[in-house]
């Protein structure tokens, strides 16, 4: 089953390979992991989306708050998700299809950033399913090349990250 | 204004550091410059990783951060070992090494490596430090961190020309750290469920671990259990916890433990665990034993309860306030059939075993040894049959007892003897290692004789990786491949040659007479003891 955990770390050189390195390291398997900087310049969020059970999830959080750099973890409920990714596709497109694709490109909320003789470029920023869908779609033609965020996240309603205190038990 | 090489040992200074472990090179000369000005007493070391085995010696015996200190490199690499030996056994250490000069730092030149990237997996915390201003604050926040929570090494990485800045010294009276806030107190609702389930167990049993020591919970622990009269075994980490002759202690459970303390384990119908990580060493079915019995895991380290084995009643804190606060409460407990069950059990363990001619039974020389240092002993065993020995027939009375039980890092035992031995001249330290392990940490003994240190080293010979030896014996049709030590050196002459005091014996006959003369004697001692090669570890 896939977690959407959110961590909030000091944003200084070195953090990063901590916490990839504590992953590799416990035999957590990582599906997408996303980093930028907060509203609090000294504080980076880091959205990883993690598969494995109640236990290794419980594991993945101790383990991540025992890292001196590491402020808060907080793995977000199923239902009260809000996530989104961003993808850039290159498609190879003849003028005949580029109709199509720009049809489908509409339908699901996409939109088209670059056009060239023989290609186009595609961004969507969705939720991991319907980007999926998307691809899915787009997999009837050629496509050239696809780079995507990785799933970043926030807790649906008036709460933030900072509500609960970093110890976990 | 000072240079940051001064401001590191003023730093040391400031932590009323007396000692320190190491071994110098191009990279550190800037504050070993310094050192020379200063009171700290440096205990030149003949190999890093030894500093670092030193230091935890050290630290075990202080409660305090060991610290050691070494250059850049290859200095640094061979240092990795003895963090990660104190990392597994959350020993507090501060790891010193030289850098390169920061601006030439990922150029790949001379004795450069990244180390604070290689010894990620194997400390706490790290730091690489990239101005000097940050000295005062990194090394306030460095001891702060190793030695409280669950207590483990923290790496200073210092570029060469970091130790040059100038810089002007101030240290910090307080740290702050904000994703770094150990709890310390259990919380209240989990003190009552804990007390609830003693209140209702009939079979209890206490588990405890190194986490002990380093809450310096040994008296708490012992009224604890004394309290409401349960049962105490111990991991090979918290051995010397409780004394040997405790009546509610049945000594050490797990793969080498004995048979009393293993059925308390299993017959228990609640196990208390206390700073202990349920390693596969010490508890082989977690899960299969979860099913029995009601587990109570106390622990300052949150990532360890549930790690390993499910816990039915999770308690985060410190040891000691944990089991102060458990003790406030008056209960009434009816343990002593269980008790009666377990001290039966006890005095079926087998006491004195059978000699062999021109061999020393190494578990009743242990015995022996151990009656003989008497109280306030330390001992100091090594990785392998020896240990094993040492763990099940050392009889402690007030005496500590080292030994790395979750890294088993050969060659731990004469630099971590002399760690402790400085950390406390008053105590009889006894180091007690086989001729593999010995040679893996012989030249400790220059380190001994340079600076006067007069640790008792015991060798058990049988020419063998005797540990591997016996698993190749069980697992692998006795097919004996590279364990065969035949090649080594008569230890009787290479002492000599150091002018430590030596002796070797090959019979119980001559135990006793050896053991005074080696507890008598002033200076450093060695006693080689020839044991049967197919002696057991059991």
């Amino acid at each position: 089953m896939k977690h959407t955990i959110s961590v909030l770390v000091e944003n200084h050189a070195g953090v990063l390979s901590r916490i990839s390195g504590l992953f590799s390291r416990r035999g957590f398997n990582i599906d997408s992991l996303a980093v930028g900087v907060t509203e609090d310049p000294t504080i980076s969020r880091i959205t990883i989306v993690v598969d494995g059970n109640d236990h290794t999830v419980e594991q993945v959080e101790k383990q991540l708050n025992k890292l001196i750099d590491v402020l808060k973890v907080r793995t977000i409920p199923s239902d009260e998700l809000l996530k989104r990714e961003l993808v850039l596709i290159k498609i190879e497109a003849t003028p005949n299809e580029r109709r199509e694709i720009m049809d489908i490109v509409q339908i699901l909320g996409a939109r088209i950033i670059d056009l060239t003789v023989t290609t186009l470029t595609i961004e969507v920023t969705e939720k991991t399913e319907n980007i999926e869908r998307l691809l899915a779609l787009l997999s009837e033609y050629s496509v050239k090349e696809i780079a995507r965020t990785g799933v970043i996240a926030l807790q649906k309603g008036s709460d933030t990250i900072k509500g609960n205190g970093k110890q976990i038990l | 204004m000072i240079n940051g090489a001064k401001a590191v040992v003023k730093c040391l200074e400031k932590e009323q550091v007396p000692v320190i472990f190491g071994y110098p090179g191009a990279a550190i000369c800037p504050f070993y410059d310094e050192l020379s000005e200063s009171g700290i007493r440096h205990i030149l070391v003949r190999q890093e990783q030894n500093a670092g085995h030193a230091a935890s010696g050290y630290a075990r015996m202080t409660g305090r951060p060991g610290v050691c200190v070494v250059t850049s490199g290859p200095g640094a690499t061979n240092l990795i070992t003895a963090l990660a030996t104190a990392y597994m056994d959350s020993i507090p250490l501060i790891a010193i090494t030289g850098q390169v000069s920061s601006d030439l730092l990922g150029r790949d030149v001379f004795q450069e490596v990244d180390i604070t990237g290689a010894a990620e997996p194997f400390t706490k915390h790290s730091y690489l430090l990239k101005d000097a201003a940050d000295i005062p604050k990194v090394f306030k926040e460095a001891f702060y961190i190793a030695s409280t929570g669950r207590p483990g090494p923290v790496l200073i990485d210092l570029p060469v020309d970091i130790q040059k800045q100038m810089i002007d010294f101030q240290y910090p009276h307080q740290v702050s750290i904000r994703g770094y806030n150990p709890n310390v107190k259990g919380h209240v609702i989990q003190i009552k469920r804990v007390l609830q389930a003693i209140e209702e167990a009939k079979r209890p049993v206490i588990c405890v671990g190194g986490g002990a020591f380093a809450s310096d919970a040994a008296g708490q622990i012992h009224a604890f259990s004394e309290q409401f009269q349960i049962p105490v075994v111990s991991t090979m980490m918290g051995i010397s916890i409780m004394n040997t002759d405790d009546p509610l202690y049945y000594g050490m459970l797990g793969m080498h433990g004995n048979k009393c303390a293993n059925r308390a384990i299993h017959d228990s119908d609640l196990l208390i665990i206390i700073g202990a990580r349920v390693g596969d060493r010490a508890v082989s079915t977690p899960n299969i034993l979860a099913k029995r019995t009601r587990v109570v895991h106390i622990d300052i380290d949150p990532a360890e309860i549930g790690k390993n084995m499910h816990t039915s009643i999770p308690l985060v804190g410190d040891a000691a306030t944990v089991l102060e606060q458990l003790c406030e409460k008056e209960l009434q407990t009816d343990t002593e059939e269980w008790i009666e069950l377990l001290d039966e059990l006890r005095a079926q363990l087998p006491r004195e075993l059978p000699e062999r001619e021109g061999y020393v039974n190494p578990k009743n020389f242990l015995r022996l040894l151990s009656e003989k240092t008497g109280e306030n002993a330390v001992f100091v065993a090594d990785v392998g049959q020896n240990q094993i020995w040492s763990a099940n027939n050392l009889m402690i009375k007030n005496s500590r007892f080292l030994t790395t039980g979750g890294m088993g890092t050969m060659g731990y035992s004469v630099p971590a003897a002399v760690g402790a031995k400085l950390a406390c001249p008053d105590r009889q330290v006894v180091a007690v290692c086989g001729d593999g392990s010995f040679q893996m940490q012989l030249c400790e003994l220059a380190t001994i004789c340079q600076h006067g240190v007069p640790v008792k080293i015991v060798v058990m010979t049988n020419t063998k990786l005797g540990m591997v030896r016996e698993l190749q014996y069980q697992g692998y049709r006795a097919n004996y491949v590279g364990v065969d030590l035949s090649g080594s050196p008569d230890f009787m002459k290479l002492t000599d040659a150091y002018g430590i005091a030596h002796r070797r014996i090959s019979g119980m006959d001559e135990a006793g007479q050896a053991i005074d003369e080696m507890l008598n004697a002033e200076g450093p001692y060695l006693l080689e003891c020839i044991v049967d090669p197919m002696e057991s570890s059991l």
